[in-house]
């Protein structure tokens, strides 16, 4: 266990310092950040003083080591657009984004970890089919349609929740259904898949035999081995969720990460998209991280390994 | 050697009349397997007919998407009270005929969704050919590229890189190709180990195929119904990214009609005229749905249990 | 009052190409305290009829008998919240597969306790104490550490041993073992089957062993009903079943096992020609006629039991053409 927690680490560590390099290349490749940022107006003496002025006149490896050894310290710089540091302003916006990615992934689990183990249960059954069918409707639904329809119809039409904003609990039940959505399709899917192959096991068969109920059955003896990788998967979808919550948070007004990081890349405010996508990359790294370390837990093969 | 040739050429030419005679029984078993799939069956009559009012566009359209027309704004479709059958599903904010820019709007996710998944198919396949057939160090390498991929947040990278190229609809594409290719690498690399390890790869191997030859010959035949089956399901991610980009304001840029942008712009009449949002919402969920059926009936179909 | 009667029973199971006869009609009886060697190939329906019994077929099946009937309880009719009151208490099973029939999250002490505290709700203490009790009887060093163990910890003889101390932990008066030596070393094959048949003398059960093992029967049954293609097609007493074998196919069978002094050293063993005809369709007359060298037309006809001598069946119309007819 404690030679695959460490190795574990070793290569989540590697990825984080990976995907640091990535997304610093991606974002001076993709265009030319002083001319964004000095706009469309400014002259080429002006453009030539921005490069100068944040530094981006040096070699882009000087720049990365500059900025990452700043990252290390928890310091990605000011923003271009608000007078505050990076730091405080991801600070002050992340409660919002992890709180709804939280909500949302509660939500997502509690509908589609049941109707997967009722999927497989009742498989071939009508409950089986208006599940998978439910499963292929999600997925063509946009999470920003889902949103708008949500708004439209229990915030203006039935008035009985609030259409923007994150001022109470209330605010948080739309968007965390409209995020929530988009993750159950594949949950479903793994934990009926998962439910399935565990139930035509022998041991399930052993478990018949000795006259347990049926509840019992499933309950104790299927889901506890069918759930192991649907932890795996759900640990995922946070990190997709998080990544994802951009879109719900623009269409319901939330001052959360993903907010701030479309102001900012709308704004050119680039230190700040540079911020968010790291951090957004290294909590998705340590998520899965964790959910490799919670399925050896729960795998007693591979825990007392 | 002499007398046993023609026995031999026999055999030979039996053996391909055979093959001749086995190969369009195997495709009527296919097709009628593929009939017999309602799933199937809806999903490609829904997209042929998208595909067909999007080529016809021009041809079918009552009028010109680009079009101004201040004075008839905001008309509800033909459905609601006030709605004139000039403007079926109404018209937007400048006065366009929304059928119009829905049918001309078909084109773009169409366009966005085939575009992205050549150039994602074509890198995401050849990592994963590679992978799968090396093995070893070059499948380590893969699979910590696709792990390094993963953990990039798709949406804020696609919006940052998209708005750094230049919103534009090549910007979108190129972003999105380029982004989009983790789950070709993989599933390509797993079907890629299943081939390598047959016999027939071993024979080409061993009458001195070239390495390449192999991989490009032999390897990608095998695994098309694979690929085609991720293609199709990218294809309606590719759509469903672009429509969020759009609808952000850092995809396609105004006045093209992409239905992400459409459902952008009527934003602000939501409350008023829900359908606004509502008709490109439709439009788009069909789409997505129809090449998701069409995805999921092309594996149920094609998957090598089914066979025999 | 027999313990298990069983009355033409069918089992079906509906395939893509039509109804699999899975089991064709079989009836036997089985007395407290008697092993009942039910043997046949592969796919010939032994391990269908067992769990038809048990009722734990797959979901699919259709099961009918005309009597199915156990301790004077109407199995075939039976609730599943009764039958399920039955099974693990007093009709237990032992399975083929132990690598794969215990669950890996769980502990042994666990799985073990399981059923005595489902059916007969004592403490954990005591559940615990009757499992160390018979880990030990069933030859397992170090029972009560064991308890805290894995199955993954476990090598398969060691785990079949467990299945067995599992299916002894409520005391049941009927325990049927599906193959229990088939995935198992030959040595270890030996020790598991002596001790199956030691614990059913102490323990006062009734037992019915499916094998496909000849040699296994001969040493534990005390009577033998040979199954070809989901029908009985001959049985009785293991000593006349073995002395004179009658049917056919019980003659190629008892040919394809070498016997030390009887079978010629280097001289071929006997093998029977053919495969097992398909049970899907129909099925009507001997099933073995396709493979049988003394096949004729009526073979092909309805084939009733034939008592060769009192509680010896043979279900064949060849009998007095081959000299066997009593």
């Amino acid at each position: 266990m404690l030679s695959f927690t460490s190795q574990r680490l070793l290569v989540a560590f590697s990825v984080a310092l990976t995907v640091s390099i990535v997304a610093f290349v991606l974002l001076h490749l993709s265009g030319d950040l002083a001319t964004a940022i000095a706009g469309p107006e400014a002259t080429v003496a002006q453009v030539a003083e921005i490069r100068h002025q944040f530094g981006l006149d040096r070699p882009i490896t000087a720049q990365y080591f500059d900025w990452l050894w700043h990252a290390l310290h928890f310091d990605f710089g000011n923003s271009f657009y608000y007078r505050d540091t990076v730091v405080s302003l991801v600070v002050s916006r992340l409660p919002v984004t992890l709180t709804l990615g939280a909500i949302s992934l509660a939500l997502s689990l509690v509908v589609a970890v049941p109707l997967g183990v009722l999927a497989a249960v009742y498989s071939d059954t009508i409950i089986d089919r208006l599940a998978l069918g439910f499963c292929v409707l999600g997925q063509a639904v946009p999470t920003f349609c889902l949103g708008l329809v949500l708004i439209i119809v229990f915030a203006v039409q039935l008035r009985w929740l609030p259409v923007s904003g994150t001022a109470s609990w209330k605010n948080y039940i739309l968007p965390s259904i409209a995020l929530g959505w988009y993750a159950v399709p594949a949950v479903m899917r793994l934990s009926r898949n998962g439910m399935l192959e565990v139930l035509s096991s022998d041991y399930i068969r052993t478990a018949r035999a000795k006259g347990l109920q049926p509840s019992v059955v499933i309950l104790k003896h299927a889901l506890r081995n069918a759930i192991i990788p649907v932890v795996a998967l759900a640990a995922v979808q946070f990190g997709f969720m998080l990544g994802g919550s951009i879109v719900i948070e623009a269409v319901f007004n939330m001052q959360g990460l993903g907010y701030l990081a479309w102001e900012a890349i709308a704004r050119n405010d680039f230190p700040v998209v540079q911020a968010v996508v790291l951090i957004l990359a290294v909590i998705y790294v340590a998520l899965t991280f964790l959910a490799d370390v919670a399925n050896a837990f729960l795998d007693p093969r591979i825990r007392l390994a | 050697m002499n007398v046993t040739a023609p026995a031999g050429t026999d055999a030979a030419t039996d053996a391909l009349r055979e093959a001749a005679a086995a190969r369009p029984t195997l495709r009527t078993a296919f097709l009628r397997r593929s009939l017999r799939h309602s799933g199937l069956v809806i999903g490609s009559v829904t997209l042929l007919v998208i595909v067909a009012v999007a080529l016809a566009a021009p041809l079918l359209a009552p009028h010109d998407p680009y079009a101004q027309d201040l004075a008839h704004r905001l008309i509800p479709p033909i459905w609601q009270a006030n709605g004139t059958w000039d403007h079926v599903l109404g018209t937007d904010k400048l006065g366009r005929d929304y059928l119009t820019r829905l049918m001309y709007g078909a084109r773009i996710s169409l366009l966005i969704g085939a575009l992205t998944v050549l150039i994602s198919g074509t890198i995401g396949t050849s990592l994963g050919i590679c992978a799968g057939y090396f093995g070893g160090r070059v499948d380590s390498v893969l699979s910590y590229i696709v792990t390094t991929r993963l953990a990039l947040p798709v949406v804020l990278v696609a919006l940052a890189s998209a708005a750094l190229v230049g919103s534009s609809l090549e910007g979108v594409i190129v972003v999105l190709g380029l982004l989009l290719w983790d789950r070709f690498a993989v599933v390509t690399r797993s079907s890629t180990q299943q081939i390598a390890r047959t016999d027939y790869v071993a024979a080409a191997r061993a009458i001195g195929c070239s390495t390449p030859r192999i991989l490009v010959s032999e390897i990608l035949p095998n695994i098309l119904s694979a690929l085609i089956v991720v293609a199709t399901l990218e294809m309606a991610h590719a759509i469903l990214l672009e429509a969020a980009l759009s609808f952000l304001g850092l995809g396609v840029q105004p006045p093209l009609p992409s239905w992400g942008l459409m459902i952008s712009e009527g934003k602000q009449y939501m409350f008023f005229s829900p359908w606004v949002i509502g008709v490109p919402a439709a439009a788009l969920v069909c789409l997505v749905l129809a090449i998701n059926l069409v995805g999921d009936g092309l594996r149920d179909v094609t998957a090598p249990e089914n066979r025999g | 009052m027999p313990l298990l009667e069983v009355e033409n029973l069918v089992v079906d199971l509906p395939v893509s190409s039509g109804t699999l006869h899975a089991v064709n009609g079989i009836s036997f009886n089985l007395e407290r305290g008697e092993t009942l060697a039910i043997v046949g190939e592969s796919g010939s329906g032994k391990s269908m009829t067992s769990l038809a019994v048990m009722n734990l077929l797959p979901k699919r099946a259709n099961r009918r008998a005309n009597r199915l009937v156990f301790d004077g309880i109407d199995l075939a009719n039976a609730p599943n919240a009764r039958m399920r009151t039955l099974r693990g208490s007093r009709l237990a099973m032992i399975f083929q597969e132990p690598m794969t029939s215990l669950n890996p999250s769980y502990t042994i002490g666990n799985q073990l306790t399981e059923a005595l505290r489902c059916h007969r709700s004592v403490p954990i203490a005591s559940a615990r104490d009757r499992a160390v009790q018979l880990l030990e009887k069933v030859g397992i060093p170090g029972a009560a550490r064991r308890l805290g163990q894995y199955p993954h910890q476990l090598s398969g003889g060691l785990r079949q041993r467990v299945m067995i101390a599992m299916a002894l932990m409520c005391g049941p008066d009927l325990i049927i073992a599906d193959e229990p030596t088939t995935a198992l070393d030959v040595t270890i094959q030996a020790q598991i089957l002596h001790l199956l048949a030691d614990l059913k003398r102490e323990f006062g059960m009734a037992m019915i062993l499916i094998s496909h093992d000849l040699g296994v029967v001969a040493r534990v049954a005390d009577k033998v009903a040979v199954m070809y293609a989901g029908q009985v097609v001959e049985s009785g007493a293991a000593r006349s079943l073995f002395g004179t074998p009658r049917h056919p196919y019980t003659r190629g069978l008892l040919n394809c096992i070498p016997v030390p002094g009887r079978t010629t050293p280097g001289a071929p063993l006997g093998a029977i020609p053919g495969q097992l005809p398909s049970l899907i369709g129909p099925q009507r007359g001997c099933a073995f006629r396709e493979r049988c060298a003394f096949a004729a037309p009526e073979c092909a006809g309805d084939i009733a039991f034939i008592t060769a001598e009192p509680g010896h069946d043979v279900r064949c119309v060849r009998l007095g053409a081959l000299g066997m007819a009593a």
